[in-house]
């Protein structure tokens, strides 16, 4: 079942009919969700208007360890059972989520200076999604530090799981430890402590991260499975321009 | 066994090594990777004036006052112990009697000698006409009432 959609030809004709609805489902999303985010929304009572930071900040923040879950996924995938395409779509998610994390730390530093009074501080919770953010570079990084593809693969994928740790460290940090960040307000035992009206453009947004990550995900794949290609095309030029090479040097000599 | 159930032996107990190596690092280290300590545990771990530390809590309602030299005084608790802080500075927009703060700062003398103060916030979100019709009604939460 797993190998059904190993065959990347069957994947591509897959993508084709996915993508454009991934497309139109981040645009119809996004659209829906600035509006209820900026307009038919109200003002908290605490935090007045900033509160509508929230609704970049959190869907980035859930789509950070969203990616790096899915990429861990891949990467175990890829080392156990050796399926071809979860390599390519951890290699593929790897960017994604790491500007999604870029985003939730920047959008939480604009939203810490006027809530707490200050852009950064080290307490549990941003010092783990930092670390997260250094983990997507550190995946990119020695993916790309092999000669042999497949040696990077492998490299990469064994730092994924290991840094896998990080995101139940980054979800609980919260509840474990004293941290400056607030604890979890929708994802938590007793139900979401967010008004009705101010959940609505949180998981309308959230929805529209989600399917933004499918539909470029779906691109990012299509890049890498013609990118193997051209390798390979290229790796038989070579082969055959040695062979032909040694025949005629047969001749000669 | 099959090679594939070999390696996803391998890489479960891999990750579950991994993990317990990590709680149990975590647990060492959680002196300091706590952000600020409770006016409990301040009490109870009575510092050094010249440890530079985090305390944090709620301030107590009726608590500010305004001394001489814009110096500003408040009491954070956690609702079973108290520390008075005193702190010459700008306070965040969100510092409220009733909401979390985190100061940074000396002990002395039983007075807390903040250079920063930093305003923490709850997980709870709600239009101000929410939180006044939950005020009205009695269904506050406890915690933000104070003592």
């Amino acid at each position: 079942m797993i190998h059904r959609f190993a065959n990347p030809t069957r994947f591509v004709r897959l993508a084709d009919v996915i993508q454009p609805w991934a497309a139109g489902m981040t645009f119809l999303f996004f659209v829906t969700g600035l509006y209820f985010g900026l307009f038919a929304s109200p003002a908290d009572y605490q935090q007045g208007e900033t509160v509508r930071i929230m609704y970049i900040h959190v869907p980035a923040a859930w789509m950070a360890l969203f990616c790096y879950t899915a990429m861990a996924a891949a990467c175990g995938t890829a080392l156990i059972w050796k399926h071809p395409l979860a390599d390519l779509a951890a290699r593929a998610t790897a960017p994604i989520g790491a500007c999604f994390t870029l985003l939730a730390l920047v959008t939480g530093s604009l939203w810490g200076q006027p809530m707490w009074g200050t852009w950064w501080v080290w307490d549990a919770r941003l010092t783990s999604v930092l670390i997260l953010f250094f983990l997507y570079l550190g995946y990119m990084a020695l993916n790309n530090a092999f000669d042999d593809a497949e040696r990077g693969f492998k490299a990469s994928a064994i730092l994924a799981l290991v840094g896998f740790v990080n995101v139940p460290i980054i979800k609980f940090s919260v509840d474990w430890w004293n941290t400056l960040h607030q604890p979890a307000s929708v994802l938590k035992a007793g139900g979401p402590a967010i008004h009705a009206s101010m959940l609505t453009p949180l998981i309308l947004m959230a929805l529209a991260f989600k399917a933004y990550y499918l539909w470029v995900l779906l691109i990012r794949m299509r890049g890498e499975i013609n990118a193997m290609k051209v390798r390979a095309l290229r790796m038989r030029q070579v082969q055959q321009a040695d062979m032909a090479d040694k025949v005629a040097a047969g001749k000669v000599g | 066994m099959k090679r594939k159930h070999k390696r996803l032996t391998f890489v479960m107990i891999g990750l579950l090594l991994l993990g317990s190596s990590a709680a149990l690092i975590l647990t060492a280290f959680e002196d300091n990777i706590v952000f600020f300590y409770s006016p409990t545990e301040l009490v109870d771990k009575k510092p050094d004036p010249a440890q530079r530390l985090r305390i944090g809590g709620l301030v107590m309602a009726g608590s500010v006052e305004k001394l001489a030299g814009a110096v500003v005084a408040f009491t954070i608790t956690d609702t079973a112990k108290t520390v008075t802080v005193q702190y010459k500075g700008i306070l965040p927009d969100l510092f409220r009697e009733g909401q979390g703060v985190v100061a940074e700062g000396h002990l002395k003398g039983g007075v807390f000698q903040a250079d920063e103060v930093l305003a923490k916030h709850d997980e709870n979100y709600m239009p101000p006409e929410v939180a006044e019709a939950l005020k009205q009604s009695g269904q506050w939460k406890p915690k933000e009432t104070t003592q």
